[in-house]
């Protein structure tokens, strides 16, 4: 089965950390993404830039608006992704757990459909 | 064989072993539904043959073998069934469905019925729906019966079971029990539900009944499930111990009108003695196994000193306030807190008891707590503050929503309200 991990966490809280506490992070995520791809439970993963640079799009009644940010305001903001394959839900929330933003924030993890025959 | 004899065999059979059955087919099928529609077929299909046949030398794998087969033939058939599970999922579900069976001995059917217990209780359910579906699927108790215990309508709680399986499906919740690593965390999961169903039971949090046997005995039969398939667990063995010496003490604890009556007012010749009996020897187990102390198997001990005393005066108050320290390393809690203070009072005083209890409200958790004013209310009455216990009785009432419970305050209340009108 596949699964998206969403990585949500505080993004003011994540950028008022010091350089050297980013860096430590940064270098668990290669780690950690480096482990599930020898794995073979990795399909992809990204990082996804701030919530500042997001943009929502909407279409009602044929008009297309466009507005500045993300769909919602919320606690904690989506930075990033993993889509992987694993045996079922507890293999899933294995690799959730140990995603480094687990410690600080929240993983969602969501059951993909599995394609139609 | 007549068809009459066939059927009480048969129900016979489904007494003892309905739930094994079940287990081991929704491994096999894995699916709830399909389970229970696979097991109704097969016990039907005994009725019809066995009177011919005779019944089986193993009458279980008759009815697994029956049921899965059964099963199989009506994914194969069933159109509505394929258009659920989509894709590729359907020809895994045949495949799984049709593979050889093994002949299934005690250790396979006791594998099924923990993992069955572990699949229900899975975290990623809701607790609500954790409990609902161990009643439902491990206890067997109908749709029906499990709504009148959580006071809601069978509708509601049909919905529930549907949603929580619906999750197991669509989030591929395994059926497994747990390896070793994560074991000990989920067994605390599986506890806490079957903990929950007693407490329901005992002293159900809304509503006019005080206790709700049928509960209280589900939750010890599931215990002493766990037991048989887990031995020598130390929580397991003091959960077990406690649901026991609580549930020995039931006969004593309400009146005829349905009125609370506290221990230290209870008619202790109306205890269980054969529970107690039973009790007493799982906490003793529980404490002699090294290692981890489970909070189980503390509280138990904590009962089981109460249960001792043949008379009240005969309370051992220094031993269980000295269990009471030990709980809260273990478990910090407020009700555990309170818990304490009341043994506090028995050995250092009402004013002593007070203090803490000021000091647990102080803090905040748990100011709607009606236990925590009543407490209130007595000490302050011991000391003789009957104004101010007159107040705190009169906040427990307020937050109080047990009708039992409720008299009971308000008896409380009169009481002080006698008592100042003679001062």
């Amino acid at each position: 089965m596949q699964y998206l991990l969403l990585i949500y966490s505080n993004e003011a809280e994540m950028a008022g950390r010091s350089p050297s506490a980013i860096a430590s992070m940064t270098e668990e995520y290669t780690v950690f993404t480096k482990g599930i791809i020898q794995a073979g439970q990795f399909k992809a993963g990204d990082r996804l830039k701030p919530t500042s640079a997001a943009t929502t799009v909407r279409v009602r009644g044929g008009q297309v608006a466009i507005t500045d940010g993300p769909f919602a305001e919320t606690r904690e903001q989506l930075g990033g992704y993993y889509l992987v394959e694993a045996k079922n839900l507890d293999e899933a929330t294995a690799i959730a757990a140990r995603i480094p933003g687990a410690r600080v924030g929240s993983i969602e993890v969501r059951p993909i459909w599995p394609p139609v025959a | 064989m007549t068809a009459r004899v066939a059927e009480r065999i048969v129900e016979e059979v489904f007494r003892r072993e309905s739930g094994r059955v079940l287990a081991t087919l929704i491994r096999l099928l894995g699916d709830f539904d399909l389970a229970e529609e696979a097991r109704q077929e097969a016990f039907t299909a005994a009725v019809e043959q066995w009177p011919a046949a005779g019944v089986p030398a193993n009458p279980c794998a008759w009815l697994i073998t029956t049921g899965r087969n059964k099963a199989v033939d009506r994914i194969r058939r069933d159109a509505v069934f394929r258009s659920k599970v989509q894709g590729r999922e359907v020809a895994s579900a045949e495949a799984d469905a049709a593979a050889p069976l093994d002949e299934p001995d005690d250790s396979a059917f006791g594998d099924d019925r923990l993992r069955l217990i572990f699949t229900c209780c899975h975290p990623a359910l809701g607790s609500e729906s954790q409990i609902a579906l161990t009643l439902r699927e491990v206890c067997g108790l109908s749709t029906q019966a499990v709504a009148r215990a959580f006071l809601v309508s069978e509708e509601t709680m049909a919905q529930r079971l549907v949603r929580a399986k619906k999750k197991i499906r669509d989030a591929g919740i395994p059926y497994e029990t747990p390896e070793p690593p994560l074991f000990n965390q989920r067994i605390q999961g599986v506890l806490a539900v079957v903990y929950g169903v007693f407490t329901e039971g005992y002293a159900a949090t809304t509503g006019t009944r005080l206790v709700d046997e049928e509960l209280c005995g589900e939750a010890i039969r599931l215990g002493k499930l766990l037991d048989e398939l887990l031995p020598g667990n130390s929580a397991v063995l003091g959960l077990l111990a406690l649901m026991l010496l609580h549930d020995a003490r039931r006969p004593a604890r309400e009146s005829h009108e349905g009125d609370v009556i506290l221990l230290e007012d209870q008619d202790r010749t109306l205890w269980d003695r054969t529970k107690i009996t039973e009790g007493l020897a799982l906490v003793d187990e529980a404490l002699s196994i090294p290692g981890q102390l489970s909070p189980y198997a503390v509280q138990a001990a904590i009962a089981a000193l109460h249960v001792r005393a043949r008379k009240k005066e005969e309370t051992d108050w220094p031993q269980i306030v000295g269990l009471y320290e030990v709980l809260l390393r273990l478990q910090p809690s407020p009700v555990i807190e309170l818990n304490h203070a009341v043994a506090v009072s028995m050995v250092d005083g009402a004013a002593r008891a007070l203090d803490l209890v000021d000091s647990l409200r102080a803090r905040g958790q748990v100011s709607e707590y009606h236990l925590l004013h009543a407490a209130r209310g007595r000490f302050l009455q011991q000391l003789g503050r009957l104004r101010e216990a007159g107040e705190a009785y009169r906040a427990a009432l307020g937050f109080a929503t047990l009708e039992p419970e409720r008299r009971l305050l308000a008896a409380r209340i009169a009481t002080i309200e006698a008592l100042t009108a003679e001062a």
